[in-house]
């Protein structure tokens, strides 16, 4: 059994020898170097652009939207985002010009001496501002789009409440913070071939960005994905970004053209989480059952329309959380602000839902006096059970054991009737969220998509996985070798990888949505499964046996002959298959589960093929003089499904919830005008080791019968919970609950002046 | 102008302007591009590097500092390539996801196991995460990270 198994990391021995090669660790003989000069403000007309004196302008190539031969846009849903602005534009950072020079110096040289005039605009830089349509920035009213789920009577239930509770919660930017921030090398062949490789989550992306750029045919686009120094969302549709810009500039300079952002460029011109604000009204009776619920949730899409729709839709989906209400409505909406677009970021638009929903949850507690975990456990989802689209739950539901077992690995329920200490400022507090977070694309998205992964034999007599799907450090490669090494009876070290190359690996589909275990690890178990059913065919036809009798075992294939068993090596087998061939692959293809079925116009249906399930113990100490906050222990428990590879499934687990919980407690963007303030790691504070403690994360198996061997897609789940378990620690300790994150020492303050001037 | 330093043990001369940042030295005149850019400003520990046995940001170090220095860096950890225990334990713990912050911390993790004390006993694990403070992961949440510098630890801690 290798599925199960903590191997080692396929791609281990490379990164901790510093052989692994990232995108700036490629060096071309005659490269150039690309810099963006951006807008510094944040809506207006471009009036001139000069070219000041003082500057040799025969020494860099320049390029701007008249540049582009086919369609300026960066394509993805609404294609209304420009590569390069032409006469307006809609943000600050905003790229408007792109130099190309011989060294890096020079092409920053060059830009210091671009001067960009403006006729500024009314700019729109908050909700608010954009809801008010005063100042339309898109459409009528600025709206992007807009989701309204329902389902019972939900006026009628809030009529029959006993209590009703009421809040309003804020969620600001956050910044992904890969460490390596975005690079791409582009280089145009003399046949009009576009080459791109660089750091991305999603190959296919920036191939059909770039074919919309220059109007090229599929094979005339390569794009190969380098090591990739982390993406989390932000290398997912943003590459294209980086890559139209340096294939523009190869194009013109001739030479293959570098662009490696820096910190504080790479901060302001990526996309960001999404910002928003979320009411919660619910209806309850008086024992703590929901039934009736209004939830309206408003996101900042930025200036440009990016994934904002897939993202609000998905926290629309997850925005009551894993409970049952039986009359609920939902409303959503992503508006246009003159900001930078935001755009994916793990988790989707659930971080900003989890948030508001679990510390609704410990408002409701308090408000009717009720447990957290007596609340929960009155409304959690069971198995039979249906969420707030309609779908009901029929396998892989493990609320309950994720639950218990939080509580009893953290010893909540002994922890939270603590002692304060008296004549101390410190005080402790302890919380709890709970939380799901569906795999895979929303609704009919996997049978759009129908992504593809395929196997073959090599000439080693070992096998080869062909799929898009990215390694980004979560660990594709090593858990597709382990399935595939399943399937076969071979080990993972006997299967390697195709180069993640568009013009030799299929459409997988994109590395992000969780879906990359679950769905292509799936696909690529079928793709497996189908070299093995064809290899037991040639080989039987060779051996005169039937292929059913055929075990894959020990890097062996066995069968038995008048009472003997025969066994040929898989090396020997996979020659013998190829004999007449040359070569043997196999290729599958993604297909829903059965008996799921979606909605896209009413919005109801099976949301997702599968649920995975978590809850987080997050113990504090709060200094009640300054309000600093200081995280004592992390307990997580999460229904995974199953466990390919323990080692990974955890380090998914923990460095999820230290990003959420940078969330809740750091991380904020600081804006002034439409501009960043603190574009720098010196002011834009993720946590380090001494600001997260130890963690004890429990694993649950609990397994997803259409998952590779069970398994289910936990990416995103832990960037959920951290944050709201972390603010109800909070309020544990000081008695009152933040409503707006980063839970800084200022807000926890706010929170509590509020609640003494209520009482 | 030309520098002496010794680079994993090599004596070397490059010929670059003084100011040049020892990172960008290692980088494209050394060719060992194992050593990482994440921030530039002494922030992140990507291009940590050991200069006479200390951790330093080479992001921040113009070359002229180091002149007639001993430097090590990831490539210089394993010998004819049989890797140190930290780095066999980065690999057995999960250490390292996407590896971008990895060769800094693996440096910052030596330097720790180098150091005097350690020949008694094994470090705690708030001092691991003290010696890893300035290094920053935002992929691992660093359990394993610790984890790993731990069982190093044991392990040449029993080897002595
Ligand atoms: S690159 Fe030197 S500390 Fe970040
Ligand atoms: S492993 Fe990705 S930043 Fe540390």
């Amino acid at each position: 059994m290798t599925v199960g198994q903590s191997v080692n990391r396929k791609e281990g021995r490379d990164k901790v020898t510093g052989a692994a090669k990232y995108v700036d660790d490629y060096h071309f003989q005659d490269i150039w170097y690309g810099k963006t000069v951006r807008s510094t403000v944040a809506h207006a007309q471009i009036t001139g652009i000069e070219f000041l004196a003082g500057f040799d302008w025969s020494t860099v190539v320049l390029a701007d939207y008249r540049d582009i031969t086919s369609r300026n846009i960066v394509a993805l849903i609404y294609d209304d985002q420009p590569l390069l602005a032409e006469s307006l534009v809609r943000h600050v950072y905003e790229p408007i010009l792109l130099i190309a020079a011989p060294t890096k110096e020079l092409a920053e040289l060059a830009a210091k001496h671009v001067h960009i005039t403006y006729k500024k605009l009314p700019a729109v830089l908050t909700i608010e501002d954009s809801l008010s349509a005063e100042q339309k920035i898109f459409g009528d009213d600025n709206v992007f789009k807009s989701y309204t789920v329902t389902r019972g009577n939900v006026e009628d239930a809030f009529q029959s409440a006993e209590v009703v509770v009421e809040e309003t919660y804020h969620v600001g930017h956050q910044e992904q913070l890969y460490i390596e921030t975005n690079g791409i090398i582009a280089t145009a062949k003399s046949d009009g071939t576009i080459l791109i490789q660089g750091s991305m989550q999603c190959p296919y992306y920036v191939h059909r960005a770039i074919k919309e750029l220059f109007g090229l045919p599929d094979e005339k686009v390569v794009v190969v994905q380098n090591v990739t120094g982390g993406g989390f969302g932000g290398k997912e549709e943003f590459p294209s970004v980086v890559a139209g810009h340096a294939a523009l500039l190869a194009k013109k300079c001739g030479h293959p053209v570098k662009i490696v952002y820096e910190r504080g460029e790479d901060f302001v011109a990526s996309t960001k989480r999404h910002p928003a604000v979320i009411r919660h009204r619910t209806g309850l009776t008086r024992d703590g059952r929901l039934i009736a619920a209004e939830i309206d949730l408003t996101f900042d899409g930025g200036a440009y329309c990016t994934l904002s729709p897939v993202v609000l839709s998905r926290g629309v989906i997850h925005a009551l959380g894993p409970y049952k209400c039986p009359n609920i409505r939902v409303t959503g909406k992503v508006v246009a602000t003159n900001t930078p677009p935001n755009g994916a970021f793990r988790g989707f638009g659930v971080p900003q839902a989890c948030f508001a929903s679990e510390m609704h949850m410990e408002n409701i507690s308090r408000k009717l006096d009720i447990s957290p975990v007596e609340l929960r456990r009155k409304n959690m989802l069971h198995q039979g059970d249906y969420t707030l689209t309609g779908q009901q739950l029929t396998y892989s539901v493990g609320t309950q054991q994720v639950l218990d077992a939080v509580l009893e690995r953290s010893d909540y329920l002994a922890r939270r009737s603590h002692k304060q200490p008296e004549l101390s400022n410190k005080r402790y507090g302890i919380g709890l969220s709970f939380y799901y977070h569906g795999g895979g694309f929303t609704g009919s998205g996997e049978e759009k998509i129908k992504g593809q992964a395929a196997v073959e034999l090599t000439a080693e007599g070992t096998v080869r996985i062909l799929t898009a799907s990215t390694e980004i450090g979560q660990g594709t490669r090593t858990i597709f070798s382990q399935i595939v090494a399943q399937e076969l009876g071979l080990r993972p070290e006997d299967v390697e990888f195709e180069e993640n190359d568009t013009s030799k690996v299929p459409d997988s589909g994109p590395t992000v949505a969780s879906r990359t275990c679950m769905v292509v690890g799936r696909v690529v178990q079928m793709a497996a499964a189908s070299l093995k059913e064809e290899m037991a065919k040639r080989i039987a036809s060779l051996a005169q046996c039937q292929a059913s009798e055929i075990q894959f075992e020990g890097r062996h294939l066995l069968w038995q002959k008048d009472g003997e068993i025969i066994s040929v090596s898989f090396a020997e087998a996979a020659e013998r298959c190829m004999s007449r061939t040359g070569f043997l692959k196999t290729t599958a293809q993604y297909s829903s589960p059965p008996g799921i079925k979606w909605d896209d116009v009413t919005y109801s249906g099976d949301a997702y093929p599968v649920y995975a399930y978590a809850a987080d113990v997050v113990e504090v100490e709060v200094d009640m003089d300054t309000f600093e906050v200081k995280i004592l222990k992390v307990t997580t428990a999460t229904d995974v499904g199953k466990a390919i590879n323990p080692t990974l499934a955890e380090g998914q687990i923990e460095g999820g919830t230290v990003q959420a919980l940078g969330y809740g407690l750091f991380e904020e963007v600081a804006w002034k005008d439409g501009k960043i303030l603190n574009n720098r790691l010196t002011n834009y504070i993720i946590p380090t080791s001494l600001d997260i403690p130890d963690m004890e994360t429990v694993l649950i198996e609990n397994p997803y019968p259409y998952g590779p061997y069970g398994a289910k897609g936990i990416g995103e789940l832990p960037m959920d919970g951290g944050a709201p378990a972390l603010v109800a620690a909070i309020a544990d300790a000081v008695g009152a609950v933040v409503t707006e994150i980063p839970a800084t020492p200022e807000r926890i303050m706010e929170a509590m002046e509020k609640l003494a001037v209520e009482a | 102008m030309a520098i002496k330093i010794v680079v994993n043990g090599q004596d070397l001369e490059v010929s670059v302007s003084p100011m040049k940042r020892l990172l960008d030295v290692l980088r494209q005149d050394c060719y060992l591009t194992g050593t990482k850019e994440g921030c530039g400003e002494g922030e992140c520990g990507a291009c940590s590097v050991l200069v006479d046995g200390e951790v330093i940001n080479s992001c921040l170090v113009p070359v002229c500092q180091v002149e007639g220095s001993e430097i090590v860096t990831v490539e210089g950890l394993a010998e004819n390539g049989k890797l140190v225990p930290v780095q066999e334990a980065f690999i057995k713990y999960g250490a390292a996801q996407c590896g971008i912050c990895i060769p800094g911390m693996l440096m910052a993790a030596q330097a720790l196991l180098d150091s005097k004390e350690l020949s008694k006993q094994t470090p705690t694990r708030y001092e691991i995460r003290e010696a890893i403070a300035g290094n920053l992961c935002r992929c691992t949440g660093y359990m394993k990270i610790v984890d790993a510098i731990e069982a190093a630890a044991l392990s040449t801690l029993e080897k002595k």
